[in-house]
């Protein structure tokens, strides 16, 4: 893991979230080689949750997704990705927002 | 789930929504608000700032209860440099007045107020439930509503979107386009908490009198940005934003930024030694008038962020998220009061009272700012602060060489970096935006 991603894993550490187990509310679309766009996200997600796998592909993990729509602004139109908002009272949970 | 009709279901308890529910309800329409988060409140971020001439238009004596932190008495605006920053400050005790014009607030908490009184007003309030489809009749009336709760549709007359920045909906609806990544910023806070003392000797306050620190310059890498550090009452929000298209081009991480902010020589003493307790990011509708959306159709409107009525000039959003929604819960009571039907006709007397009101003029007023600042981000955020850095330090620094050469070093690289033609097109350009 790169520094930078554990500074920010070290942020999210403070949050408080409420997974809603086996029901990702962002998914990406199989693909072989990512789009410009998909594969920024591992760098511009402000929680992490994107990642390059070994074999090239980018892969989501959204249990620390702040729920900005960064990657729906970026990812969605073009069709990579498929973006819903967590189920009613999963997904973070903002003590001071 | 819920059998009956209602005159309107709101969705999203944020500024624009709570203010749209909490008119109509007040008003006797029998309103039925959703909102996602586990409590109102609980999905909400801003800076923030309140401004209380817009929360008084609806809740005349908020002051008495609404959890406030610090009313503002200074802003300091700060031009950055990577080991300075040029500022320019306004402290006046005439803020320090019986109604204070603006405060700091902790959103999750003043929102969860705020729904309170929604719900005094004799709304139904229902959290933790995510409206996934808006329901339309054969013609393409929006007519209500499905949820992630068991349950089929729930009818009204009217819908009212404030589902804020990422307005799902109204997108899938094929009622407004999704926001273009050159017109919405992310931004990035964390709540770093100090004992009261402690921030009241940093920023030279008395009580609850608190601080306002904007800055822009190299700490944005040359993207359109800027960084923040507001004062509550116990704790300080310190963020930091860019727009998404520059963020896509650069080789920034937010939260990068975000540490290199905070270790600014001019920042690190100020949250020196405190506790973080959140870290949050969330989207700001950054492409201002050119943008806005269709604000009405048959059956629905849509306020506040979703609907892009974000000053970012100003760094105004929730009065202006507050005031939409009360004026679409105006509109929507005057025309349930004449009997008539919530038809894209009859509701375009939100559009009015938008029209005649500070948002739309202030939004028209700045239509060319989001343009120039966004194709000039390098001249504006990387090669004017650092020029203006220098000369404050030629200026500054006495070393024996006379004044006159210093001023002549001083108007030269501003010639060099910019040329003459380039300095005074940028003025005449800021100028012509600004009017």
């Amino acid at each position: 893991m790169s520094t930078q991603a554990a500074r920010v894993e070290e942020k999210l550490f403070q949050n408080r979230y409420l997974v809603d187990q086996g029901k990702p509310h962002i998914v990406v679309q199989p693909h072989t080689t990512p789009s410009k766009n998909l594969l920024a996200m591992t760098k511009i997600c402000p929680a992490g949750c994107y990642e390059k796998n070994a074999s090239g592909q980018v892969e989501i993990t959204p249990d620390g997704c702040l729920e900005c729509g960064t990657c729906r602004v970026l990812c969605e139109p073009q069709g990579d990705i498929v973006w819903n908002y967590p189920r009613g009272g999963y997904g973070v949970l903002f003590k001071f927002g | 789930m819920i059998e009956e009709k209602f005159d309107a279901i709101v969705i999203g308890a944020g500024m624009a929504g709570n203010a749209a529910a909490y008119t109509m309800a007040s008003r006797g329409l029998n309103v039925l608000q959703l909102e996602r988060g586990e409590y109102p409140g609980s999905k909400n971020v801003q800076g923030g700032i309140l401004y209380a001439d817009m929360l008084e238009k609806i809740i005349p004596d908020f002051r008495e209860e609404a959890p406030l932190e610090r009313h503002l008495i200074e802003q300091r605006f700060w031009m950055m440099t990577d080991r300075s920053h040029t500022g320019m400050q306004y402290r006046s005790d005439d803020f320090n007045e019986e109604k204070p014009n603006r405060y700091t607030i902790i959103r999750s908490q003043f929102d969860r107020w705020f729904n309170k009184q929604v719900q005094a007003a004799g709304a139904i309030v229902i959290s933790e439930t995510t409206v996934t489809e808006l329901v339309s009749d054969a013609y393409g009336k929006v007519i209500g509503v499905r949820t992630d709760r068991a349950g089929g549709t729930i009818f009204a007359d009217v819908v009212v979107l404030a589902e804020g920045v990422n307005g799902l909906l109204g997108a899938r609806a094929g009622l407004r386009p999704t926001p273009k990544p050159e017109h919405v910023a992310l931004a990035v806070k964390e709540m770093h908490f100090l004992p009261r003392e402690t921030i009241e000797a940093r920023f030279n306050l008395h009580g609850d009198e608190g601080v306002v620190i904007e800055a822009a310059g190299t700490i944005s890498k040359g993207m359109t940005g800027m960084g923040f550090v507001y004062t509550n009452k116990e704790s300080i929000s310190v963020g930091m934003g860019c727009l998404v298209s520059d963020f896509a081009e650069n080789d920034e991480t937010p939260y990068g930024m975000l540490e290199v902010f905070k270790k600014h020589p001019s920042i690190a003493p100020l949250i020196e030694g405190s506790e973080v307790k959140e870290y949050a990011a969330h989207l700001i509708p950054e492409g201002g008038y050119k943008t806005i959306p269709e604000l009405f159709g048959d059956g629905w409107v849509v306020v506040g962020d979703a609907a892009q009525l974000n000053n970012a000039i100003h760094r105004e959003g929730s009065n202006l998220a507050m005031t939409s929604g009360r004026l679409a819960g105006e509109a929507i009571f005057q025309v349930k009061s004449r009997r008539d039907p919530m038809t894209k006709q009859n509701l375009a007397l939100y559009k009015k009272y938008l029209d005649d009101s500070f948002v739309m003029k202030d939004l028209k007023k700045y239509k060319d700012m989001p343009a120039l600042l966004h194709t000039q981000a390098q001249n504006f955020f990387l090669t004017y602060p650092t020029l203006v850095s220098k000369a404050m330090e030629n200026f500054l620094r006495v070393d024996g060489t006379p004044k006159i050469e210093k001023e002549k070093a001083s108007v030269r690289a501003f010639r060099e970096k910019r040329s003459l033609t380039g300095l005074f097109g940028d003025a005449w350009r800021l100028a012509r935006a600004w009017r």
